[in-house]
Order: structure tokens, then C-alpha cells, then sequence
């Protein structure tokens, strides 16, 4: 009891909450960013056969291409902005390449004739991706929305190494004080627990609405 | 001019220091090469799990892959190399890359193996079973084969995430591509080349990989309807989903 009583004084469970407030709001802020420019990305890049597909597929496949620390690292180095900034910027411009390949599966897997019929009914290109297209196609990506919600909260913890103390880094800096090899691993457990109950609540969605999913015409594949 | 970060005379000091990032570079090569390895074994092994009928593989299985999915790879790095050593056992950054890396993504790999035996009919089991087939006999000679066209593009996604990971190393210092040009770069204070640097070598592994991955399985639906057909499940799904699939395949 005192070994616990140790561990998770008040001031600790505060200095290990205020980095979970990090993680998370860097997080939903990397989600909601990427979320935005990777559906722009994405439909983009499926219907635009100029300049501009080019461009974004140049862009998705590099940021898919290369690690997620690199870009942390480059950013927080070569660009003159807040740590905290940073970190979000990094997470941003590589989860938004993941993003825009997740909507371009959605767009995949929506039936051209879709298109055909909307056309034939009066509907312009852009009405027709407004009312018909990106309807069907976020009905038919939650599934890989909520497992990419998942890997950005653990990525998250890649900002730890630029300093950026979110929940990782808290931890990390709260177990150098201890001495004990209890102590260190029972602040483990709770690091890897509290991460755990974020992620497995996210997960157990995910197999809901895949069970929900076989009943629907066509399943999209969950790449992780 | 030499105030960029991009000037000319930081690409040279660079290349004369060639060998740092060669090394690096090769590390990263080895710790993916072996890591793949052990993620193949335990992702086979556990993706037969999740999908034979015994509850308590289907279990030990199912622990496995949502523990490992949902903590982040960075605390099971750090738990090998700060937690371990506190009850004596020691193991060297290589081991901890191979082992954290292989154990991590063995677990994707293993959803992987498990989707593609599912998609495989039920009937061939039966089939196998009933020509006198063992259980294992009949997944190592009719389901597994089967299997393999249609998880090698997850799968070379996986290996891809892989070596994309390894860079994790460079938060224990891993001796890895990734530490290598970080270290470089801020003992020298030179960070653009040694980014870009970094960034290009990664990518010449990782893209071919995945250009390759979504090549096959383009070629995968428009050519083999049939294999497509069988990731459906349900006869109803197969009969609406046909038209769609070939309509895909042509475009």
C-alpha cells in the first residue's frame, strides 16, 4: 500500500495526467487535420489525371515511404516553432498521407455506375461527390478510420523523442525517480494499461462495425 | 548561401561521412531482415490459433494480438531496455530490435494469416479431413498454400510498416539508420542534408515493397476474380458483389 501510495501520490497522478491531456489533444488534433487534407489528398489524387494527382501521389507514397520519427525529428529541427506545435505538425503531415489512402479505399469501393446515374439524373461532378460519392464512401471507411485513430494515439509517443512530454514522456521522467524495480514496473503496467483502455475501447468498436460491416454489400479490408 | 540548411558544402561534409549512414543504413537492413523473420513464425503460428476451434488457442492468441496492437511500440521498446534489466535479464539493442520489432508486428501479421485462412471455404477443410488429412497436415498442404496470394500484398504492407518501425531503435540509441543520421546531424548541427539523406534510403526499401503490394493485388482482382470472390463471405454477398468486382478489374 505504500508502495502504491508512493507511485501514485497526488502530484504524480498529476504530472502523469497533464501528459495524458497532451497525448490526447495532439491526437484529436492530428486526426482532425489529417482527416480533412486526406480526404482532399485522396479525392485528388483518384480523379484528378493532371498536375495536381501527380503532386498528391507524390506526396502520399513519400510521407508512406518513410518513418514517422524522421519527420518529427526534421520538423522540430528545421522548422522555428514550439515543441508542442511541432509535434502536432509532424503527426499532421504524415498521418494525412494514411488518411487520404484510407478515403481513396472508400472512394475504391464505390460502384462507378454510382457516378453514371448521377450524372444521367442532372448532377455535376462535384454535386455528384458532395451528395452521392463521400456519403457512401465515410459510411464505408469507419472501420479503418477507428483502427488509424488507434495508431495515431500510439504514435503519439514517438514525440518523446524531440522531449514533447505527452503521457510517454511524463512516465518515462517520473520512473527515473524511482529507485525500486516494483516501482518501475508497476508504473509500466499503468503506462501500458491507461494506453490499452484508449486503444482496446477504439478496437472493440472497430470488430463492432466489422461484424455490423459483412452484412453491407462489401467490406473494406483494414490495413493497419 | 551557407546560412541554408541545404548549402552545398553541408552535402559535401556529408558525403565525406558516408560511412555512418552506410552503417546505419545496413543495421536497419539486418534488425528488418531478422525481425520479419521471427514476426512471420509467431504471426503463422497464432493467425492458426485464432482461427482453429479450440477455445484456449483462439484465446492465448487473441491476448496476444490486442495486448501487442494496443500499447504503443515505443513503451515495449523502452519496457526490454529500462524494465528488463531490473530483474538481471540484459539484452544487447540489436536483440531488443529483432525481438521488440518481430514481436510487435507479429501480431498484425498474425490477423493477416488469420483473414486469409478464413477466407479460404470451410468445405476444404472438410475435404482434407475426410481424405484422412490431420488438422495440421490439412493447413500446411491445402489451406495454407491457398492462402498465400491472398495475404502476400497485407503482408508486404506489414514488412513495410516493419522497417518503418525499426526507427523506434533511435530512442535507445539502437545504432540503427535513423539514431546514426540523428546523432550525425546534431553533433555536425547539420540537419537538412542528413534528413533527406535518411529519408531517401528508407525509401528505396520501403517503395518498391509497397508499389509492389498494390501492383499484385491490382492484378489480383482484375485477372482472378475468383480469388477476390473468396475473400466474401456469404453466397448473398458473392452473387451482388460479383458485377462490382469485374467493373474494379477493368478500371
Amino acid at each position: 500500500m505504500e508502495l502504491l501510495s508512493s507511485i501514485f501520490s497526488r502530484d504524480n497522478v498529476l504530472f502523469l495526467l497533464a501528459g495524458m491531456r497532451t497525448t490526447i489533444v495532439i491526437a484529436a488534433s492530428t486526426i482532425l487535420i489529417a482527416l480533412f487534407f486526406g480526404t482532399i489528398l485522396g479525392l485528388v489524387r483518384n480523379y484528378d489525371h493532371g498536375i495536381l494527382g501527380k503532386l498528391s501521389a507524390v506526396y502520399i507514397e513519400t510521407f508512406r515511404n518513410t518513418p514517422l520519427i524522421l519527420w518529427i525529428l526534421a520538423i522540430r529541427f528545421l522548422v522555428p516553432i514550439p515543441a508542442f506545435y511541432s509535434g502536432i505538425l509532424s503527426m499532421s503531415v504524415f498521418t494525412t498521407a494514411i488518411m487520404a489512402e484510407v478515403v481513396r479505399g472508400g472512394l475504391n469501393s464505390i460502384n462507378k455506375g454510382q457516378f453514371e446515374a448521377a450524372y444521367s439524373q442532372g448532377f455535376g461532378f462535384f454535386q455528384t461527390l458532395r451528395f452521392i460519392i463521400i456519403p457512401q464512401c465515410f459510411k464505408n471507411i469507419v472501420p479503418s478510420l477507428l483502427s488509424q485513430m488507434i495508431t495515431t494515439v500510439k504514435d503519439t509517443s514517438f514525440l518523446w523523442a524531440v522531449a514533447i512530454e505527452e503521457f510517454t514522456g511524463k512516465g518515462m521522467i517520473l520512473m527515473g525517480r524511482f529507485a525500486s524495480s516494483t516501482q518501475v514496473f508497476i508504473l509500466f503496467a499503468f503506462m501500458a494499461g491507461m494506453y490499452f483502455i484508449i486503444n482496446f475501447t477504439l478496437s472493440s468498436i472497430v470488430r463492432r462495425q466489422n461484424t455490423k460491416g459483412q452484412n453491407l454489400k462489401k467490406p473494406v479490408l483494414v490495413e493497419a | 548561401m551557407n546560412s541554408s540548411p541545404f548549402s552545398l558544402d553541408k552535402w559535401g561534409r556529408l558525403f565525406v561521412s558516408w560511412q555512418t549512414f552506410a552503417e546505419g543504413f545496413l543495421t536497419t537492413l539486418v534488425i528488418a531482415v531478422l525481425a520479419l523473420a521471427l514476426a512471420l513464425l509467431l504471426g503463422i503460428v497464432f493467425g492458426m490459433f485464432s482461427s482453429s476451434h479450440l477455445r484456449g488457442l483462439k484465446g492465448v492468441s487473441r491476448v496476444y494480438v490486442e495486448f501487442i496492437q494496443n500499447i504503443p511500440l515505443v513503451i515495449q521498446i523502452f519496457f526490454l531496455y529500462n524494465g528488463l534489466p531490473l530483474v538481471g535479464i540484459m539484452l544487447d539493442k540489436f536483440t531488443i530490435g529483432v525481438l521488440g520489432i518481430g514481436v510487435y508486428t507479429g501480431a498484425y501479421i498474425s490477423e493477416v494469416v488469420r483473414a486469409g485462412i478464413q477466407s479460404i471455404p470451410v468445405g476444404q477443410m472438410e475435404a482434407a479431413k475426410s481424405q484422412g488429412f490431420t488438422h495440421v497436415q490439412a493447413m500446411r498442404y491445402i489451406i495454407l498454400p491457398q492462402t498465400v496470394k491472398i495475404v502476400l500484398p497485407p503482408l508486404t504492407n506489414q514488412a513495410v510498416n516493419l522497417i518503418k518501425n525499426t526507427s523506434v531503435l533511435a530512442m535507445i540509441a539502437g545504432g540503427d539508420l535513423m539514431y546514426r543520421a540523428d546523432s550525425w546531424a546534431s553533433s555536425q548541427l547539420l540537419y537538412g542534408p542528413a534528413y533527406v539523406t535518411t529519408g531517401l534510403l528508407y525509401f528505396v526499401l520501403c517503395f518498391p515493397l509497397a508499389t509492389w503490394a498494390r501492383n499484385y493485388e491490382q492484378r489480383l482482382k482484375s485477372h482472378d476474380v475468383q480469388s477476390a470472390v473468396l475473400l466474401q463471405k456469404s453466397k448473398k454477398v458473392f452473387w451482388g458483389s460479383l458485377p462490382e468486382l469485374s467493373k474494379k478489374g477493368a478500371a
